[in-house]
């Protein structure tokens, strides 16, 4: 697969939140203001790219040379948590700026089971290092624009009049059913 | 923590404090996995599994973990749980496995699992916590049967894989699709709390 139908497949079609089902929560809790919702897609993009790189390193230069790959979930995340504090303490050192926008949801990153499952996916789809790299870079895109979506989609649900039970949660899920339902449109693009 | 005697540990775990209905937990692979019965008890019991050792165990060494790298401790037991399942669902049920995907190794991200480890293994005793996580995988197992059934019947009328709807019945294919998952579960959450609403208002 050549690599600019690999991006946008990772963005539009095999989009993270509505084709694998990662980083649902997230997607469901920072999504009620879209400021809020661009700077979580922006930390888990600039995450997952990292990540990208290192898990693949990890993966091809310790875990398959050595013959550990059974150790592979601890590894990729102990190489997620740390990766994900140091990115952090880098952040807050070099661009306060940047710290104050990304802040608290940098560390809440490390749970977010798309980054994880970023690391798994490019290493089970056997990705070479470039493919990886665009593959994660392709990911963060697509769940920035869903996450955005959804927050623009959820500030205009404030005015509406939705069934009591249904608030909150509920809706948040019909609206993103209908969301993937959309994006199924774009499966014709590639291929 | 109001709740006192063993039944009431267990019990919350299934209405009141349900990780999915309730606590909003372990949303990912619900959503997942249930588009067949099949795979949603698989993965019900994968995490069970973990979720139960890795309370019991936590518990056990909680007196032991410094506070400050509890988390990081608490995720690597985690972790040598996961590769457990992951390794016996692998040599024993490779159909499920390969079904299951990349979701098996991700139990260890499931929000469920740290959440139960940081607000009850660390501060109860080692049989509490057991009965807690026994509970609460019994939620997380129930709501996973009633959504993978709703969705296979629909969806391909079947149940279990064995056709249980005449051929007059058009299976509904958004059903099987991402879209499905998304919009069952959202009903089925305002139907679990209009039932809390008329419980509580009567």
């Amino acid at each position: 697969m050549d690599l600019v139908s690999l991006l946008i497949g990772a963005i539009l079609i095999n989009n993270f939140v509505l084709h694998y089902f990662l980083g649902i929560c997230p997607f469901l809790g920072v999504s009620k203001k879209i400021d809020a919702a661009m700077s979580m897609g922006l930390a888990v993009t600039f995450v997952m790219t990292i990540t990208a790189v290192v898990s693949w390193l990890v993966n091809h230069w310790i875990l398959i040379a050595y013959r550990l790959d059974y150790l592979q979930i601890v590894a990729f995340i102990l190489v997620i948590a740390s990766l994900v504090q140091l990115v952090e303490m880098f952040i807050r050192k070099t661009s306060p700026p940047l710290y104050q926008a990304m802040g608290i949801y940098l560390p809440l990153i490390t749970t977010n089971c798309a980054i994880m499952g970023l690391a798994l996916l490019a290493a089970l789809k056997n990705y070479d290092f470039v493919e990886a790299v665009v593959f994660g870079v392709g990911s963060g895109l697509g769940f920035t624009l869903a996450i955005v979506l959804m927050a623009a989609i959820r500030e205009q649900l404030e005015l509406a009049d939705v069934p009591q039970p249904l608030r909150g949660a509920g809706i948040a899920l019909v609206v993103a059913g209908i969301m993937a339902l959309a994006f199924l449109g774009f499966s014709g693009v590639i291929k | 923590m109001p709740s006192k005697t063993a039944a009431e540990d267990f019990f919350k775990g299934l209405w009141l404090e349900n990780p999915i209905f309730r606590q909003m937990l372990g949303m990912c692979p619900t959503l997942a996995v249930t588009n067949t019965v099949i795979n949603g008890l698989a993965m019900g019991l994968a995490t069970s599994f973990v979720l139960v050792f890795s309370s019991f165990l936590i518990s056990l060494i909680k007196k032991f973990i410094p506070n400050q790298v509890r988390i990081a401790s608490y995720i690597v037991v985690i972790a040598s749980f996961v590769t457990i399942a992951d390794r016996f669902l692998a040599a024993y049920f490779w159909d499920i496995s390969k079904a299951l995907g990349p979701f098996v190794p991700l139990i260890v991200v499931n929000c469920i699992i740290l959440g139960r480890a940081e607000a009850f293994a660390s501060k109860n005793t080692v049989g509490r916590s057991v009965i807690d996580a026994l509970g609460m995988s019994a939620g997380f197992i129930l709501a996973l049967l009633v959504l993978s059934s709703i969705r296979e019947i629909l969806g391909s009328g079947r149940f279990l894989g064995y056709r249980i709807l005449g051929t007059w019945f058009e299976p509904w294919i958004i059903m099987v699709l991402p879209a499905g998952a998304f919009i069952t579960l959202g009903v089925m959450m305002a139907i679990s709390i209009q039932v809390e609403r008329k419980r509580k208002g009567r």
